[in-house]
């Protein structure tokens, strides 16, 4: 260490230091030193925003100080996105910022293996985009203090208007989808609508539209069935959860999002209130339409008969296009309508639809360069960087309206416009599919046993009502609470 | 001579025996130590919670189910392998009369001895894939459209919970038939010739040779082909992952222990209770072994 202390190489002592763990005590250079041998390697990590920045000053276009002329390095899942949309787009645009700055990109199909040694032995990177099957389990990671809080980020200015936030200017719930604990640890990046998908062209040339209540969705069933078409089908054999989310879908649009804060916090007697009752029958009776053979098929194989023009609508997330792209013919234009009104008087109207944000991007807290990882977050959240990873990737971003004008696949565009018909009316997402897995493994098989005809929708609701209540009672299972 | 064997042995024996501590016995003493904990597989320090787990097991209704599956297992497919490989056996080796003073099986028997013994070299996820295909529950299935042809309704075979669980038997007879048949023959053929040519100058039939001959001549094989059928019907895991709905479904039709062994432990992180089923299905391997090695012990026959 002492030959370090006449060199000008400031950063290599600074990560010298950080490599055994000693990043947040570094406050002056000097006082760092001493107090850093008494605690060691035990500091935790979690004092994020405390950690210290590299020296440069905040100014209004650098509102996190980064230091002009730090490293950042940025890990990229390469999968369904690909990394284009980092190399060709949010790198440039940081070097543009910091033009001192040496940015080095590393492209991974598993991330928890290319990471998880790296994350033990202290040498992090400054940005992952945490996905893929083999992604790192982010609420570990938090409950382990190496993830940074975003706060700082959702606060920021924004790049395109700097008289408004960050958090201001994304789709509603992007934030709340990423805390952990109740803070804001995730950045997710993606925008996802659900809802019923179709082909447009095939409604088009039969003169058909999306049903809107579920009297026309009967009466919708009747029509393609006389056409030989199956009109609505999910996977049961490993996709039951796309029909249960249809079913939680139905019942917040009738009695408004709180219904699903109370699935997820398990609330006494949710499951057997009205909404839920009237949303699984009404999906259980549209079922009734579906050949009993699908509970054997696994999505794919549904989604193919769908673009074989044997399936009319299907329950699916707007990842749909991009997954079958490989199998859609010429001429199929996928399009998303918005799940029917099952009652006159439903709190949200037939446009609400579901959308959430996913893909989550993060920030070490041990990272070498935090702030500059926070700023890169912040340009992928400005218009530009937006705009770029859609052109890239295909997908639409939780940055509001920076897709406005692009030349769209048919199914970016038909989300695009059903997100613009929703508004504000955005039904929230479902957190139990993350915290109680023994629960929501029930609830996949009480939904095919609804699905396809075994069970009433009371004995559904009743049984749910039941596997609620034992996860509530299970002294074994941490209870996990959510008010937005 | 004597000088320097027992170090030869011990150093012989000392590196199978501690594998076999580190990769066997340490596992199995340590899940009966994790069945009294709560550990969740992440934190470093489970918390002893007594019998609790074991409590729990017995009013958890789909672990009862899995035990009634792992029953019909039990009772179905060992039978119904090993008859069918007797008859397999009996017909490659013994049925063809004799020439040139040996028993000979049926014409062609060196052929359908490889076609049997086939499903058996195969991986044991590629049988799941294949029969993915047969078991198709729609037209397109291969069962399903050979009956399609015959003007029969297509078959739920792994959908429909009355018979999921006896298609899943199925694929597992399919795949175990071959080496038992193997098994038998090997059997057969220590048989010494000249009972089965006394036998057969005494005026017995095909059908006397083998029930009074061979089968209580085989008895030894029999046995072991019992047990080692019992084992894997307490197993079947792989095939329920791959074919069966959801993992174990329609509504728990096909789930078996060790499927939700992986379940509770690796999607619901409940390694304790997980261990504690681990625990259960020990003791049941454990005394349907030392049953069936009691139950069926005979008199051995010196030959």
């Amino acid at each position: 260490m002492s030959n370090s202390a006449g060199t000008p190489g400031d950063i290599t002592r600074r990560q010298l230091l950080r490599r055994i763990g000693m990043s947040a005590l570094i406050v002056g250079p000097g006082a760092g030193l001493l107090s850093a041998c008494a605690t060691g390697g035990t500091t935790p990590a979690a004092s994020t925003s405390a950690a210290p920045s590299a020296g440069g000053t905040i100014s209004a276009a650098n509102p996190f100080g980064v230091a002009a002329d730090a490293p950042l390095e940025v890990v990229i899942f390469k999968g369904g996105l690909g990394d284009s949309y980092a190399t060709e787009v949010h790198e440039p645009l940081y070097k543009k910022a910091f033009a001192q700055a040496q940015v080095k990109h590393v492209a991974t199909q598993q991330i928890a293996q290319t990471l998880q040694p790296r994350f033990a032995g202290g040498d992090v990177p400054d940005v992952i985009a945490n996905s893929g099957t083999d992604l790192m389990d982010n609420g570990a990671l938090q409950q382990e203090g190496q993830l940074l809080e975003l706060t700082e980020l959702w606060d920021a200015p924004s790049i395109d208007d700097p008289s408004k936030k960050v958090r201001d200017l994304v789709a509603p719930g992007t934030v709340e989808s990423g805390l952990i604990n109740g803070k804001p640890y995730l950045m997710n990046y993606v925008f996802s609508a659900y809802g019923l998908w179709y082909d447009s062209a095939l409604f088009e040339k039969n003169g058909w539209t999306p049903p809107k209540t579920f009297e026309e969705f009967k009466a919708f069933a009747e029509k393609a069935k006389a056409a030989g078409i199956t009109p609505f089908a999910y996977a049961g054999k490993n996709a039951a959860y796309y029909a249960y989310w249809m079913i939680l879908i139905s019942a917040a649009k009738i009695e408004g999002n709180q219904i699903l804060l109370d699935v997820d916090n398990l609330v006494d007697g949710v499951w057997q209130r009205d909404a839920m009752k009237q949303s699984a029958a009404a999906w259980a009776e549209i079922a009734k339409y579906m050949d009993k053979s699908f509970e054997g098929l696994i999505h794919t194989e549904v989604q193919l008969r769908q673009n074989q023009g044997k399936v009319a609508l299907y329950p699916s997330g707007s990842w749909l296009e991009n997954e079958q792209k490989e199998q859609t013919p010429e001429g199929f234009k996928y399009a998303l309508s918005p799940t029917p009104s099952v009652t006159a008087a439903d709190k949200m109207p037939f446009e609400a639809i579901r959308a959430a944000a996913g893909e989550a991007y993060i920030v070490p807290a041990k990272a070498k360069n935090p702030k500059g990882g926070l700023e890169y977050l912040r340009i992928m959240l400005s218009k530009a960087g937006a705009r770029g990873f859609t052109e890239k990737s295909g997908n639409i971003t939780v940055v509001a309206g920076a897709a406005d004008g692009l030349k769209l696949s048919p199914g970016n565009a038909s989300l695009s416009a059903a997100q613009t018909a929703a508004g504000q009316n955005i039904v929230t997402f479902s957190s139990f599919e993350n915290w109680y897995k023994e629960f929501e493994t029930e609830l996949r098989k009480q939904t095919n046993a609804l699905m396809f005809g075994r069970i009433s929708a009371d004995e559904f609701c009743e049984k749910m009502q039941k596997a609620a209540d034992k996860t509530k009672a299970d002294s074994s299972v941490t209870k996990q609470n959510r008010t937005v | 001579m004597r000088h320097g064997r027992y170090p030869f042995i011990v150093g012989f024996l000392a590196a199978p025996v501690l594998l076999y501590v580190v990769f066997v016995v340490s596992p199995y003493i340590q899940a009966f130590y994790i069945a009294v904990t709560n550990w969740k597989g992440i934190s470093a320090n489970p918390q002893f919670i007594g019998l609790e787990n074991f409590s729990r097991l017995l009013d958890d209704e789909i672990f009862w189910a899995a035990v009634r599956h792992h029953g019909v297992l039990l009772l179905v497919m060992p039978l119904v392998t090993i008859v069918i490989a007797l008859f397999f056996s009996f017909l490659l080796n013994l049925s063809g009369g004799q020439r040139g003073g040996r028993m000979t099986g049926i014409w062609g028997s060196k052929v359908y001895r490889v076609i049997f013994f086939m499903p058996q070299v195969l991986a044991v996820a590629i049988v799941g894939v294949l029969f993915q295909a047969i078991y198709r529950p729609d037209g397109t299935g291969v069962i399903n459209g050979l009956l399609g042809k015959v003007g029969i309704e297509p078959v739920g075979w792994l959908i429909d919970p009355d018979i999921a669980l006896l298609a899943i038997i199925g694929v597992m007879v399919w795949q175990a038939v071959g080496f038992y048949v193997v098994l038998f023959s090997a059997g057969m053929s220590s048989i010494p010739k000249d009972v089965f040519e006394a036998a057969a100058l005494d005026g017995a039939g095909r059908f006397t040779l083998f029930f009074r001959i061979t089968i209580p001549l085989l008895w030894d094989t029999m046995q072991v082909a019992w047990v080692y059928l019992g084992i894997a019907a307490f197993d079947a895991f792989a095939l329920v992952q791959v074919l069966s709905v959801d993992r174990g479904g329609p509504d728990n039709a096909t789930t078996v222990l060790p499927m939700e062994i992986w379940r509770t432990a690796f999607n619901f992180s409940k390694f304790g209770y997980a261990s504690a089923m681990g625990v259960a299905l020990f003791f049941m391997t454990i005394t349907f072994a030392a049953l069936t090695l009691r139950v069926t012990r005979r008199e051995r026959i010196e030959f």
